[in-house]
């Protein structure tokens, strides 16, 4: 009954290529986005923005990167954790070599120089395809978590190997560092946050992503049509590479403070495929969604009993949400193996047609 | 069709509402101390008998005492498995009971919540762990790390290797290796060792073992080549059990293999059966439940039904070590309340029991802990009391003390730690406290 799109015509092209053509759709994300950055910033609690949403935030950044890769050009890797690694340490190198830069730009080319080690780790792409493609990125993963724990120079040779993140502003505004409050940490998170969902919206809906997903559909017959299977790819692994590192930027910045190399371990990798997955493999919404996903539900899980007034022992606690929490996922993928983002889209057509759905 | 439409509404609103669930108000009338521990996950082994350890140390107190000076103790767990994700968002859960301080039991966890501690004003409490380099107090106020640190205690061993081989000038020579986890907490020796190398001309290999340390086949190859002389290793949870497996099946000689104060517990040593005799393991507390203060425990809290644990599972080294925790947080809180009156106290008011602390011999008599483990002054600068160091033995069947209280080498530790101090805490931007004699 709200939801129509009865009385909208387009008279412009650009009208009819807009992310949202439709009215509603339009305010209700503009709404949402707007209450997503005021809301929490004004409101929030220490506990919600540092251990929740900021994490989100930044797990939904490095799914994005990953959902370009894997979802929209089909190329599977297991290599985001060393991806983001090589962000993190960038960054750490970057912002103490030169503390006069503003940390934004720091994350930026933090990101450029993840992409430049994601073009590397890219190349075999060419010739190896799926689950031995996932084995070469898993190199990647293992190398430069190795080479990270192997050289010092990468810590600036602190002994223990840990990088700490220096405090730095923006605009005046400390936030990074321990002193930087939980809502400006936010703030700068979300703000990354909507600008490279929008980069990357655009970008899928364009040559480029029309070409990745041609190339992911039927790489033979893409290949025939024009598309540049290197180009098209190494872009993929470029682009994905940058979003991971600008996410391991903020995750040591803005997220844990300081980290060493097993922040990073295989384990991410294998965390940041599952968001997508469940999230929705070639969807933007997708990728936040399966974020929210693996980072709220253990926490909701973990505090839930205590909630009930049920207090159990931690380990049983600890077991018991591994087993809901897997219990979830196996249901989420027989229901909809498409992923949340198609369970969303299922939801909105109902909605199209509610009250009268004959 | 319908139903899944409203299970996602269920599951959305689910997902939204649960992290509100963390923010549970704080008890009135009680000091609220945080319990990061780790019950599951491959670093169980070593968690479950700290947190016993800990949890019933608490309970004798308050079932005892009616607390600590008559103000209740009351705590929480939570499970971090010994993640420092986990640990992190635990910490940020239960912050807001107002803890007084806060025992992270990780290295990794101590060096995310040392920066947030003068900040959230909590007394980081990292026994024999964390950041060496804190123990400079006139950099680090909110950060303990007695009795002794990681660095004083490399020194210890090496000083123990010494006198069993005849005099630290016999080193000259020998063949030592260093076989640590490959994590903030195994490296944190190193440089200390390095050290000692140069100073005693011994011949130091230092082999990293990765998380989890399952797989530790390539390190022991190595190891048989070089064919060591002694073996310091600063291992965690299962890799410790691994190691000791290799070793013995390698054959090399038990009694020339010291596991730091983190690698000598039973279950390092009893998958390992008889292979493992002869192991030793650094210490600073004695072994065993043959203290008064156990059958203090067994009284007042196994005989009510109270206990944490198992009751045949105290006195492993590392339930012991729960023990001496909780007494030291305890016996701090004390110490403050001697200042503030018996009542709730701030963190800022237990920093300074911290500080203030004296613990004496015969403190450790009423305890019930008399040679237990050994008296320890902490002061403004000095947070760590440079506390000695004991070594003991598997015999097979338990752990028995074969050395008496080993001193570190202060002359070579405390200058590299102060140094460490100023590099550490510049990177956070911190000033050095002038006035220590003044806050008196």
């Amino acid at each position: 009954m709200i939801y129509r799109e009865a009385g909208q015509f387009k008279s412009t092209y650009a009208s009819d290529q807009a992310i949202f053509p439709i009215v509603q759709d339009r305010w209700v994300v503009l709404a949402l986005l707007a209450a997503a950055v005021v809301v929490p910033t004004a409101l929030g609690s220490d506990y919600w923005l540092q251990a929740v949403l900021i994490p989100f935030l930044i797990y939904a950044l490095a799914a994005l990167g990953l959902n370009v890769l894997t979802g929209y050009a089909g190329q599977l890797s297991l290599g985001t954790g060393g991806f983001m690694a090589v962000g993190g340490y960038a960054a750490f190198k970057l912002a103490t070599a030169f503390p006069g830069l503003n940390i934004l730009a720091v994350f930026v080319l933090s990101g450029l120089v993840a992409a430049g080690v994601g073009l590397i780790f890219g190349i075999p792409s060419l010739r190896i395809k799926g689950f031995y493609l996932a084995v070469a990125t898993l190199a990647a993963q293992f190398f430069l978590s190795w080479l990270f724990n192997k050289v010092a120079w990468f810590s600036n040779y602190a002994p223990s190997g840990t990088i700490t993140a220096p405090a730095r502003t923006v605009l005046g505004v400390m936030v990074t560092g321990p002193n930087a409050t939980p809502g400006a940490r936010y703030a700068v998170a979300i703000g990354v946050a909507i600008v490279f969902a929008l980069l990357v919206k655009n970008l899928v809906r364009g040559r480029v992503g029309r070409a990745w997903m041609a190339i992911r559909d039927r790489d033979i017959a893409a290949e025939i049509i024009g598309v540049r299977p290197l180009r098209t790819k190494l872009l993929a692994f470029g682009i994905s590479s940058f979003l991971c590192g600008i996410a391991g930027a903020e995750y040591v910045f803005l997220y844990l403070g300081s980290a060493e190399t097993q922040a990073f371990d295989i384990n991410l990798s294998f965390l940041v495929l599952f968001m997508v997955i469940i999230g929705g493999l070639g969807s933007v919404l997708g990728s936040f969604l399966g974020a929210a996903f693996i980072v709220m539900v253990p926490i909701f899980l973990a505090n839930a009993p205590h909630a009930l007034g049920l207090y159990m022992p931690v380990a049983l606690q600890k077991q018991l949400e591994l087993m809901v929490f897997g219990g979830l996922i196996l249901f989420f993928l027989i229901v909809e193996p498409n992923g949340l983002a198609r369970l969303w889209q299922i939801t909105k057509e109902k909605l199209r047609l509610w009250p009268f759905p004959h | 069709m319908r139903n899944r439409i409203l299970l996602i509404f269920v599951l959305a609103a689910a997902i939204a509402v649960g992290p509100l669930a963390g923010a549970v108000l704080a008890q009135g009338g009680s000091i609220f101390i945080p319990l990061l521990v780790y019950r599951t996950g491959p670093y169980a082994p070593s968690g479950i008998p700290i947190a016993n350890g800990f949890v019933d140390y608490f309970t004798l107190v308050n079932e005892r005492d009616g607390g600590i000076n008559g103000v209740k103790i009351a705590w929480e767990e939570c499970e971090t498995q010994y993640d420092t994700k986990q640990g992190v968002e635990c910490y940020e859960r239960l912050k807001g009971k107002s803890p007084v301080l806060v025992n992270p039991y990780s290295t990794g966890i101590t060096y995310q919540l040392i920066p947030k501690a003068p900040v959230d004003k909590v007394v980081v409490f990292s026994m024999g762990y964390g950041m060496t380099a804190a123990a400079d107090g006139r950099w680090f106020p909110w950060v303990f790390g007695f009795p002794t640190t990681y660095w004083s205690q490399a020194s210890a061993v090496i000083r123990y290797i010494g006198t069993q081989e005849g005099g630290l000038d016999k080193l000259k020579g020998k063949k030592i290796a260093h076989i640590f986890h490959n994590s903030p907490y195994g490296k944190e020796a190193n440089p200390t060792l390095e050290e000692l190398a140069r100073k005693y001309g011994f011949e130091l290999t230092q082999l990293a073992v990765d998380h989890p340390g399952q797989e530790q086949k390539s390190t022991w190859l190595q190891v048989r080549r070089l064919n060591p002389d002694w073996i310091f290793m600063s291992g965690w949870g299962v890799m410790n059990q691994v190691a000791v497996k290799e070793a013995a099946a390698i054959g090399f000689k038990m009694d020339r293999f010291i596991g730091n104060w983190w690698s000598a517990n039973d279950s390092d040593v009893v998958p390992a059966g008889d292979g493992a005799k002869g192991y030793k393991g650094a210490t600073f507390h004695a072994p065993g439940s043959t203290f008064k203060v156990h059958a203090e425990v067994v009284k007042h809290v196994y005989d009510k039904g109270k206990g944490a644990g198992k009751k045949e599972a105290m006195g492993e080294p590392l339930y012991n070590r729960g023990l001496v925790n909780a007494m030291y947080a305890a016996e701090a809180i004390r110490t403050a309340m001697g200042k503030y009156g018996n009542k709730v106290l701030t963190a800022e008011q237990v920093r300074w029991g911290f500080e203030n602390l004296n613990l004496t011999e015969g403190r450790l008599d009423q305890l019930g802990m008399k040679g237990f483990t050994h008296p320890v002054k902490v002061t403004c600068e000095d947070h760590e009391g440079n506390g000695p160091v004991l070594i003991q033995q598997w015999d097979g069947k338990k752990w028995t003390l074969v050395s008496d209280w080993v001193a570190p080498m202060r002359d070579v530790v405390r200058p590299k730690l102060e140094e460490a101090a100023v590099v550490e805490g510049k990177k956070l931007n911190y000033t050095m406290r002038e006035n220590c004699a003044a806050e008196k």
